[in-house]
């Protein structure tokens, strides 16, 4: 709906400038010149550059022995060895951090997708009474700053005993999880025509069941994309981690990493290999899920 | 699917007799959809809406580490354990955190504030700027365009933490990447991390670098909904590319770009990693956020859980009352929400 609006909106104005430009430049958006063509390549390009430029350096870093980590030369490569990976792979908690790390973060995925799905159908679908509230709750919750919670969340697990393990982290990140879950599995099941559904209840099919059989399938980018992004908030999620673990076999690895920088003599060279090998996967999930991300993220996005 | 269209083409209603009333009809609906609701509110009730409520009370408590017991507990030499009464429990205490964050009796509120407001403003300008001039870039046809987008995406693959420390070592001020590059250029190297605003500079760096990725994602989303053919009328009537971008491109992404405005603002302004990790308040929390100064007061030194709390109940209302106003002017401005 909100779509047509605007399109109808941008007509109208496209109307007005026309007029006035009556020399007659139709160079086609396929025929553009050489200098512009260009500039374009040129200006992407820099932009590529400085978007992977970190990353490429910390990857160099990492097959470099700690003094010419911590050298001032700018070296590409210097003296390459695997010593570092070899270090924080086998001499140091890390394994134990990534294990923990994945179950937290995957734990954190499945459960609030697995809440927030059907949530996210019913508001899309059926025009309730407390609809609204809920889509405003959504929204309120994305401004709950950490602050605020997690001292409170913090008292209840202590008196639940749950502090120091890797429950009470799937706990406090499902109060992150689930809202921008269903905020954006909403806007995508919006996109979904409801022909479909009203087709499935015609065959017979309660909500349910249309929801399971017709709904989710085809709602599969979308929830790659939710999925991906819930993990990876997790994978990455610092103060709760911070603040509710406290010894070396419970870290998850946003906190353990921290290790190799105290604030005296930091160890960069095992903190660039750890970097590493904590991306790596990530980042090949995301490659693979990135084709989705466009039409995934655009629903959720545009429609509130 | 094709069960579904090879149903909807067989379409007698066989359900019941008569057609059920519209009253009926719709409670059935709203069973269905109070049921789907209702784990999702089951568990923000629980944990959030009840944190949340203690929360706030707590800001009207002075409870910190010292008096959270209500017996303390000391071990004898011979091994047992004496326990009294907690001579100095924790207690209501009315508006006083309040009186005394406002004050700036303790902490820096007023400062933080400023800090944040700076480190949102900036962080967002440069999101949405950046984010949609490369969206413009990346939705024309051109070669190279889906290597350019993959690249372009990378940044946001990494895990936050991880950029803040790889931030973190390319500004380092004896070996980082920026101050070698400096050097090169004969410029003496910066101490990034001893004045207030080159640190935060670095943290606004690390933060754009890794926010602009999501803005460009949606914007260039949000340019695939605008039908083509108004581009092709625009031209044909002579239109510039500017002119095309001012009054196709631009209106046709307001729905996206107020969500993502609003979503980048509240997110930004409670974005805790990077500067907790990245300038770590260097130099002697200058460059602290509201978000992780809350943090510190919470759980660094003596740790001081209801002044955490306050913190947290202003934030809040900061991002509230931002909020409304917002949705103020984009009512003005006919949106839906």
């Amino acid at each position: 709906m909100s779509q047509a609006t605007v399109s109808v909106e941008a007509e109208a104005e496209v109307a007005v400038p026309a007029a006035p430009t009556g020399t007659a430049r139709r160079t086609g958006r396929s025929r553009r010149g050489r200098a512009a063509s260009l500039l374009l390549h040129g200006a992407l390009t820099v932009a590529s550059l400085i978007a992977i430029g970190p990353i490429v350096w910390v990857l160099l870093s990492s097959f470099k022995p700690g003094y010419a980590v911590q050298s001032t030369d700018l070296a590409l490569v210097e003296d390459p060895t695997l010593s570092n990976y070899r270090y924080v792979l086998f001499d140091t908690s890390f394994l134990r951090w990534l294990a923990n790390s994945v179950l937290v973060a995957a734990l954190t995925m499945v459960i609030g997708i697995f809440l927030s799905a059907t949530t996210g159908y019913a508001v899309s679908r059926f025009n309730f009474p407390g609809r609204r509230p809920l889509m405003m709750v959504f929204l309120v919750t994305q401004m709950f700053p950490v602050a605020i919670l997690i001292v409170p969340i913090y008292t209840i697990m202590a008196r639940l005993g749950l502090i120091n393990t890797l429950p009470s982290l799937v706990i406090a990140y499902l109060t992150i999880a689930i809202p921008f879950c269903a905020w954006m599995l909403k806007g995508y099941f919006d996109s979904i025509p409801t022909t479909l559904d009203e087709a499935a209840a015609l065959d017979g099919c309660g909500p349910f069941v249309t929801f399971w059989r017709v709904v989710l399938p085809l709602a599969r980018p979308a929830i790659a994309v939710t999925a991906f992004y819930t993990f990876l908030t997790a994978w990455g999620e610092v103060a709760y981690a911070s603040a509710f673990i406290q010894t070396d076999d419970q870290f998850t690895l946003a906190y353990g990493l921290q290790q190799f920088v105290p604030r005296f003599n930091p160890q960069w060279e095992y903190l660039t290999a750890a970097a590493v090998l904590v991306t790596v996967p990530a980042g090949l999930v995301f490659l693979f899920a990135q084709r989705h991300l466009v039409s995934g993220l655009t629903a959720g996005g545009t429609k509130g | 699917m094709r069960t579904v269209t090879a149903a909807a083409a067989s379409a007698p209603p066989d359900r019941r007799t008569a057609p059920p009333s519209r009253l009926r009809r719709s409670w059935d609906r709203n069973w269905y959809a109070w049921a789907m609701v209702l784990p999702v509110v089951i568990v923000l009730a629980v944990l959030i809406f009840y944190p949340l409520g203690r929360g706030i009370w707590l800001s009207f408590t002075n409870l910190n580490e010292a008096n959270q017991a209500a017996e303390i507990c000391t071990k004898s030499i011979t091994g047992s354990q004496v326990c009294d009464e907690n001579p100095n429990p924790w207690e209501y205490a009315g508006l006083d955190n309040y009186v005394r964050v406002l004050t700036g009796q303790v902490g820096q509120f007023w400062e933080w504030t400023g800090i944040t407001l700076i480190w949102t403003f900036v962080g967002v300008a440069c999101h949405y700027g950046l984010g949609l001039g490369l969206a413009v870039m990346l939705n024309r046809p051109m070669r190279g365009r889906g290597l350019y987008r993959v690249l372009l995406v990378l940044p946001w693959a990494v895990p936050a933490f991880v950029s803040a420390f790889a931030w973190k070592f390319i500004f380092n001020e004896r070996f980082g990447l920026v101050n070698s590059v400096l050097a090169a250029f004969g410029i003496d190297p910066v101490s990034w991390f001893a004045d207030r605003w080159t640190s935060l500079f670095t943290a606004i760096v690390t933060n754009v670098w890794l926010g602009v990725p999501f803005m460009m994602v949606a914007l260039l989303g949000g340019m695939q909904t605008i039908p083509g053919e108004l581009y092709e009328a625009a031209e044909i009537d002579g239109a510039s590319p500017w002119q095309r971008f001012r009054a196709i491109t631009l209106p046709g992404l307001r729905p996206t770009s107020m969500t993502v405005i609003l979503l980048g603002t509240i997110w930004t302004f409670n974005l805790f990693p990077i500067i907790f990790l990245v300038t770590e308040g260097e130099p002697a929390g200058q460059t602290e956020i509201l978000v992780t100064g809350a943090y510190r007061a919470g759980f660094e030194g003596i740790r001081n859980y209801s002044l955490a709390s306050t913190y947290g109940v202003l934030i809040l209302s900061i991002l509230l009352v931002f909020s409304v106003f917002y949705r103020r002017a984009l009512r003005k401005q006919g949106e839906v929400w």
